[in-house]
């Protein structure tokens, strides 16, 4: 929400900018990523090297992103929509066909990775993988070890169990709260198509979370960094690179909170981050060049070190610090990536559906 | 009246033009902006760049626009529970909010409107003095307050009336909503309170006082009757904007806080259906401008 009210603000700052900025002939770049997703230093670096300034603003859910690149004249020349988001917006017309020309660094892209994102941007032709990731468990060691004993920690049974969950009430549980992601999760865990659209396979995949609500503490996507790293919460579903920041956090403040992050042995959802260009952008030359200087090996990795995310970019692999590209909560092992699911982008009707499942679960209303 | 030419707007096209600019300001500011959301609230979603459809695509289309408008939207809402209840929790709230805001503010209004008149200005002061902070770090701040590690606790703990392992379990709850809500909208329940008591004739109470009438009777017979516009003004100005609230149950109400603000998100952002947050947003207008019109015509005919 404060990432919210502060992109709404920024975004008004940032048009009226863009109306000074063009009669100033000043090369400016809008941005509008993830929040903690960048090391703000390649954006000074990107500006040192190109002269081109950038304007960058965060969010913290899809969902915003998408109504504002779906209200138009949104003012931003680069965005991240995650893939089933991306693929939607596509249809809707949101975006332009990147001048691969102009990005000669796409010849560092991993092809297995723009393999899978090919599913949803056909041909990579509006897209180019920034990170990618999964959504798995992140908790603190030791509450969750007090809590639950020995119980092993590498399958979704630790939380959706609700004897499990009601034992880890006390310490605090979060849900993420990305129900197109929960959903996928809780279907594949019940042995239903993580990927089904059917109202059935997603009452009984919303049933593993409204078996366990009592447990649950929260439901957010964006604060549950701080509440894992200060304690606040000793376990919860969340993106792999999230958890990564809050063990990083916790340890920077020394507070004794030991966080770690588990991909269930289930098989959890797969997700890609992808750079694009809406149609509407005004500094179309200057948002090619941003993705192309991203596109760099050592600058993406740098963004990987950073935010502890895996990206899409082959070449950038032996940059990337050696606890990263060695943690398999970040870079799974083949064996582990098999497991991992993608879905398709949900229709109007059935994203109703699914969301209205996900309002009673939350508010049993 | 001594000049009855300035009763009659148009023999006076100065007059005349001073009584536009508020109708122009609500046309422009209130009916215009209604009507758009209203158009919207009869269109169907679509997967398209603005996501829905019929757009208005000018004069001459006009016909097949309006055949294809229909209200399935406003159908959909009773068909589905959840708006009822949002609608009915949303007024539960406003209202216990203002019962409380009344409890707190009347007290406050009175003591600044009986204060001496040095330090007046002061007392206003205080009030106002909040707002010189943004909104939205007041509301953060309740957070660091109520949370169950917070400043509270703390208190709580070094005071003595908890123990080291207690800890208040406010935050996330339907009660945080309540404190945020109180705290936020005092300003607006004190200050018209405070004008109406400010005005008030103090011989009253005094003539009260010498024909021997307890000073409570007084309150009660005088005081309160003759504060009543006030508030009704501050009622109101608390009432409506708290039935719409999202900030305030979004950060420090629980997952289960229903709202109608709130499922408006949901529908907008999540769902992307503009046209049935369209849809919900007029039922909210409706639901609080009608009793208002009823009220308002009613205090025309008691004047």
């Amino acid at each position: 929400m404060k990432a919210h009210l502060l992109s709404i603000a920024a975004a008004l700052a940032a048009t009226a900018f863009s109306v000074s900025g063009v009669s100033a002939q000043e090369r400016t770049v809008h941005v509008y990523n993830w929040s903690d997703y960048i090391d703000e230093s390649i954006l000074q670096d990107f500006t040192k090297e190109t002269g081109i300034k950038v304007v960058y603003d965060v969010f913290d859910s899809n969902d915003i992103l998408e109504t504002k690149l779906l209200a138009g004249g949104s003012g931003y020349d680069v965005v991240v929509p995650t893939a089933p988001f991306l693929a939607r917006q596509i249809q809707a017309g949101v975006f332009q066909k990147l001048d691969k020309s102009k990005i000669p660094n796409l010849s560092n892209l991993w092809p297995e990775i723009s393999a899978r994102l090919a599913k949803y941007d056909p041909g990579n032709e509006y897209a180019v993988n920034y990170m990618w990731g999964t959504t798995g468990i992140g908790y603190n060691v030791d509450k969750v070890k007090k809590a639950l004993g020995d119980t092993p920690l590498d399958s979704w049974d630790v939380l959706f169990k609700p004897e499990n969950a009601a034992k880890l009430k006390s310490c605090g549980v979060n849900i993420l709260d990305a129900s197109d992601e929960t959903f996928a999760i809780g279907m594949n865990y019940v042995g239903k198509d993580p990927d089904s659209k059917e109202t059935k396979d997603l009452e009984a995949g919303g049933k593993v979370y409204s078996d366990i609500r009592s447990s649950a503490k929260t439901f957010n996507s964006s604060s549950y960094i701080d509440d894992l790293a200060n304690g606040d919460i000793c376990i919860t579903i969340g993106w792999s690179g999230d958890i990564l920041q809050a063990k990083t956090r916790a340890e920077e403040a020394k507070n004794g909170v030991n966080i770690e992050f588990s991909i269930p042995k289930e098989g959890t959802y797969m997700w890609f981050d992808n750079l694009a260009i809406p149609a509407d952008a005004k500094n179309v030359a200057e948002a090619h060049e941003f993705i192309n200087y991203l596109m760099k090996p050592e600058v993406i990795a740098k963004a990987s070190n950073y935010v502890q995310y895996a990206n899409g970019n082959l070449a950038s692999q032996k940059f990337i610090d050696k606890e990263v590209l060695e943690n398999p909560a970040v870079y799974p092992t083949e064996e582990v990536t098999k497991k991992l699911f993608t879905i398709s982008p949900y229709g109007p009707k059935e994203q109703r559906v699914l969301n209205r499942l996900w309002t009673q679960i939350k508010t049993g209303k | 009246m001594a000049d009855t030419t300035a009763d009659n707007p148009h023999a006076n096209p100065a007059r005349w033009l001073v009584v536009a600019v508020p109708y122009l300001w609500l046309l422009l500011f209130f009916v215009a902006p209604f009507l758009i959301i209203f158009k919207i609230s009869l269109s169907d979603t679509a997967i398209a760049m603005p996501p829905y459809t019929p757009v208005f695509g000018g004069w001459a289309a006009i016909s097949d626009f309006v055949s294809e408008l229909d209200i399935e939207n406003y159908l959909f809402l009773t068909e589905d529970p959840l708006y009822f209840q949002a609608y009915m929790s949303s007024l539960r709230i406003a209202a216990i909010s203002t019962f409380l805001l009344l409890l707190i503010g009347y007290p406050m209004a009175l003591a600044m409107a009986r204060a001496p008149n040095s330090i007046r200005p002061i007392l206003l002061m205080l009030v106002i003095l909040p707002f010189w902070t943004s909104f939205l770090i007041r509301v953060y701040a309740w957070i660091g307050i109520l949370k169950p590690d917070g400043l509270l606790t703390l208190a709580l703990q070094t005071i003595g009336l908890m123990g080291p392992d207690e800890q208040v379990e406010i935050f996330r709850t339907d009660t945080a909503v309540f404190i945020g809500i109180v705290y936020s909208y005092l300003p607006f329940m004190v200050l018209p309170l405070y004008a109406a008591l400010e005005k008030m004739d103090n011989t009253l109470l005094e003539a009260a006082n010498d024909l021997g009438c307890p000073p409570w009777k007084a309150f009660w017979k005088i005081t309160f009757p003759l504060s009543l516009p006030g508030v009704i003004a501050g009622s109101m100005i608390c009432f409506i904007p708290i039935t719409g609230e999202f900030v305030i149950p979004d950060l420090l109400g629980g997952a289960d806080t229903l709202m109608i603000g709130k499922t408006l998100w949901t529908e907008f952002f999540s769902n992307r259906d503009w046209p049935l947050a369209s849809a919900v947003a007029v039922v909210l207008l409706l639901m609080l401008v009608v009793p208002i019109a009823i009220f308002q015509n009613q205090q025309k005919k008691v004047a």
